[in-house]
């Protein structure tokens, strides 16, 4: 028997495939050969299947490419950290099960280090849950308190992952998005700002969340003290919750200061903070991270996590409490890891700024963070004759791997359906690399300009 | 740090987050008895028997893994590695689980690495238990699959296994607790969307045989339902016992999600690496679940535990092997505890698997008084009693049924015998001392 396929092009909807059954399958268990189209997914997960990183981190798996696309550091995490983990690695009972919530000594490492940059007294036990990376924070926080029927403002561009993760919660994204100021010559991620006209707007009483992200992914803004009051003032107003996704809270060049929504008036109590060792240790394949909020919220993240994955890996809990010690003990000094990365990754955003100044292009110079964004209009790459239905920031990638060897991310990848036009010639650059591989992105970026004069 | 007042009067009213802020999926599921019991433990055990997690070392071929992995040269183990599983564990995973069900496994369809098996079962239930589908849960079980169908929106569908009464003058085995066939065809209709299979069981310690799986295969079958299938302690069977995978008999690949565990199977419950093995058809909903939730599991972890099954499946079979050594080693465990308990008047119920024993507790209960119209089970006040007093931890079995069967059997509590030779020992003292305080007048 032979079941016919359907094969549905569309990205995020399930396609079929095809099913051929011998006969000599046992006639008795027939009822399982439609058991593949009678088990299908569940309402929450529908449409959410498909994620620009599954195409594009395959990159990451060819030498021959110059990989700026994913944010992986292929930079060294510090000795001591490696250090941190050997030792804990060798320790027997640190590699069986630790306090589900969050291992006692990183908790109250945590505790210590965001007591002293929030001038508050967090609790180690009840303010403080331990998650699998920062993506597991987001997933716990919108898990435990979104629902069908709320609504949740979402700032574009966007991690991609907030939206279907609101969705598969159950609720509705609303977005709203950064628009360059008129006047502004957008060199600088400071010239993407909220309309606050336009936030007002997107408030109302279902409205049960904004989520924040400063330092801002992709853009790589930092949100100023003005900005985030206009935010505060609308939750406040509106009692609604906001989720600061701070991943990258170290990594703020000169000039700029990180802070915290959470440590504005009426705001603790209402904020989830949410940080990833993989971002300030430059430690992705730890995922680790952590929210930070008020008991009477944090209680229901921990409720999430007990029935998700319950517990976090020991090792690497243990040796990142150490190693937050380390930094802890030298916060009032330059030499501090917080500080002494963001440095060494200034002069490699300006060494990316100029590279790609040099081909003609102009790059959004972030305040913060690991990424820059670019125009690619000006390069007038015609891509016109490609197939697929897909932005032009998609096509111009893929056609950028395959013919200059470099891989970067599209950016209307991180908008929703109505502003992914305004972002489809822009594309993101990861600059959080050693200096050989911003060396093979140099001497592609100056061959390309030969090509071009 | 000094907060500027505003210039609104009604701000401090305004301020405060007075909403209700849970979702209401975490109704009913916010309980946790490993939050109190490990506390508890904490706090007071001289011997902890209870959680249950080895306290003798790692193989050392694993450790050095690990140790290579995170101060070799490979400094990219410290960064993302393959969202649905780092290749080379995914690969010797395929290898070795297409080797046990009999069949080619493609590493990056028909396997997916979670963050223990505790998220594979997350991802299973989310994957597949919309509102209103049935899920059925074997008693005892496991205590969280009941929240996680919750939280799922299902509803969960108990069915117990009874114990049939020992052999004259013999122990009480795990065996002689069984299925109803009846009872458990009774159990499936029409919206029965999944049956979670536990073989070997937690806390009973029951492997499951043939002609039983093969009745729950048959019903899964007729009435077109998911098995999923934690196998977490699939290493862990005794006395020539052989564990049988469910996914291997007939009709049943194509509706069942294997779970594996690291933790189990090489002793680093604390590494949190388990695994899914299933039909592609299956594991893509997984892959969604997964990719909208952790996304990637910690790398270096994956990495020694691919080069722990490497080495395995070179020893396999052999008695050198890890997966024949830690069975002979804990069956040895576990009849000195049997020996132990028998010798004070504990019954245990002698497991077929796992490294855990109940233990029926009747002839102590005249030490902690029953407590008419409480809303805590017996068998978790004496356990509590017993920590506190005898710095013995155990944990009660009630903890392992529903709500409303909790007071079904009320004088069992389950020891974990992964423990160091020493700590047996240790546990035994208590327990001869107590039996002599018991008995002296």
């Amino acid at each position: 028997m032979l079941f016919a396929s359907r094969s549905l092009c569309c990205r995020g909807i399930a396609t079929y495939q095809l099913q051929t059954v011998l006969l000599s399958r046992s006639i008795k268990f027939s009822a399982s050969d439609t058991m593949a189209f009678r088990h299908k997914n569940t309402r929450r997960i529908e449409g959410l299947d498909s994620n620009v990183w599954v195409e594009f981190t395959k990159v990451a798996a060819d030498p021959s490419i110059v990989n700026l696309g994913q944010g992986l550091p292929d930079i060294c995490p510090p000795n001591y950290v490696k250090e941190e983990l050997a030792k804990a690695a060798a320790v027997d009972r640190l590699n069986q099960y630790t306090r589900g919530f969050g291992h006692p000594s990183l908790v109250k490492a945590l505790s210590q280090v965001y007591e002293k940059v929030c001038g508050r007294k967090i609790d180690p036990l009840t303010d403080i849950l331990v998650t699998v990376g920062g993506y597991g924070s987001l997933f716990s926080t919108i898990q435990a308190l979104i629902e069908e029927g709320d609504e949740v403002i979402i700032i574009e561009p966007f991690y991609d992952c907030y939206e279907p993760m609101v969705k598969m919660a159950g609720a509705k994204p609303v977005f709203i998005p950064l628009r360059h100021k008129i006047g502004g010559n957008s060199a600088s991620s400071a010239d993407w700002v909220l309309d606050p006209a336009e936030l007002a707007s997107k408030f109302n009483s279902k409205t049960k969340a904004i989520i924040l992200n400063t330092p801002h992914n992709p853009i790589g803004k930092v949100f100023t003290r003005e900005e985030l009051q206009i935010i505060a003032d609308l939750c406040i107003k509106h009692d609604t919750l906001c989720i600061s996704d701070e991943v990258y809270e170290w990594l703020v060049y000169k000039g700029n200061k990180h802070i915290k929504i959470a440590t504005l008036p009426g705001m603790w109590e209402r904020t989830i903070t949410i940080g990833s060792a993989g971002k300030t240790y430059s430690v992705t394949g730890w995922k680790l991270g952590w929210s930070i909020g008020p008991q009477n919220l944090i209680k229901h993240l921990q409720v999430v996590h007990q029935n998700t994955l319950y517990t976090c890996p020991t090792p690497l809990q243990e040796a990142l409490a150490q190693a937050l010690w380390i930094d802890y003990k030298r916060m009032d000094d330059p030499g501090c890891y917080f500080y002494a990365l963001p440095r060494e990754l200034e002069s490699k955003r300006d060494r990316m700024a100029q590279l790609l100044q040099e081909v003609g292009l102009k790059p959004v110079i972030p305040e913060g963070g690991y990424f820059m964004v670019v125009d690619v209009s000006t390069l007038n790459v015609d891509l016109s004759d490609v197939g697929e239905s897909d932005p032009y920031d998609y096509k111009f990638v893929r056609w950028m791997i395959s013919s200059k060897k470099l891989s970067a991310i599209p950016l209307s990848a991180f908008c929703g359906p109505e502003t992914k036009r305004q972002f489809d010639k822009y594309i993101r650059f990861c600059f959080i690399k050693k200096d050989s591989t911003l060396d093979a992105a140099e001497v592609i970026l100056k061959n390309w300009k030969k090509q071009k004069a | 740090l000094p907060v500027k007042p505003p210039s609104s009067p009604s701000f401090s009213l305004q301020a405060k987050m007075s909403r209700l802020a849970q979702a209401r999926r975490l109704e009913g599921v916010d309980k946790n008895i490993w939050v109190d019991f490990v506390k508890l433990a904490a706090t007071y055990s001289k011997v902890n028997l209870g959680q249950g997690f080895p306290d003798f070392p790692p193989p050392d071929f694993l450790m050095e893994a690990f140790g290579r992995a995170v101060s070799g040269e490979m400094h990219m183990l410290h960064q993302y590695t393959r969202a649905f599983g780092h290749p080379p564990l995914v690969k010797i995973l395929a290898q070795l689980f297409g080797k046990l069900l009999g069949r080619g496994l493609d590493p990056m369809t028909n396997v997916m690495v979670t963050v223990g098996a505790y998220q594979a079962l997350f991802c299973c239930f989310q994957a597949f238990i919309d509102e209103g589908d049935e899920v059925i849960i074997i008693e005892p079980f496991f205590d969280c699959y009941e929240p996680m169908v919750k939280m799922a929106g299902g509803t969960p569908v108990y069915v117990p296994l009874r114990p049939k009464a020992p052999k004259e003058g013999k122990l009480m085995l795990s065996a002689d607790w069984q299925l109803d066939p009846a009872e458990l065809a009774s159990k499936f209709s029409e919206r029965t969307k999944a049956i979670v299979l536990n073989s070997p069981n937690n806390p009973l310690g029951k492997v499951f045989s043939r002609e039983e799986l093969e009745l729950i295969a048959d019903l899964c079958v007729k009435h077109d339902t998911l098995c999923f299938s934690d196998e977490v302690y699939e290493w862990l069977v005794y006395d020539g016992k052989e564990h049988i995978r469910i996914a291997s008999l007939p009709g049943m690949w194509d509706r069942t999600v294997t779970i594996g565990s690291a933790g189990k199977t090489f002793s680093v419950t604390g590494w949190k690496v388990g695994w899914t093995v299933g039909p592609n058809e299956l594991l893509q909903h997984l892959r969604t679940v997964h990719q909208n939730s952790v996304y990637h599991c910690a790398t270096a972890a994956q990495e020694a535990v691919a080069q722990g099954f490497q080495r395995e499946l070179e020893h396999y079979g052999k008695p050198d092997s890890y997966f024949v050594r830690l069975p002979r080693e804990l069956q040895q465990k576990r009849d000195q505890l049997v020996q132990s308990l028998v010798a004070v008047g504990m019954k245990p119920i002698v497991p077929e698997g796992t490294y855990f024993l109940v233990a029926d507790i009747s002839k102590f209960k005249s030490e902690v008084p029953d407590v008419p119209n409480s809303d805590e089970p017996y068998d978790s006040r004496f356990a509590k009693w017993m920590v506190k007093n005898k710095g013995l931890a155990a944990i009660p079995l009630s903890a392992f049924y529903c709500g409303a069967h909790k007071d079904n059997y009320n004088s069992f509590i389950r020891f974990c015998f992964a423990k160091e030779d020493a700590t047996l020992k240790a546990a035994d003292n208590i327990l001869q001392k107590w039996k002599l305080e018991k008995t002296a007048p």
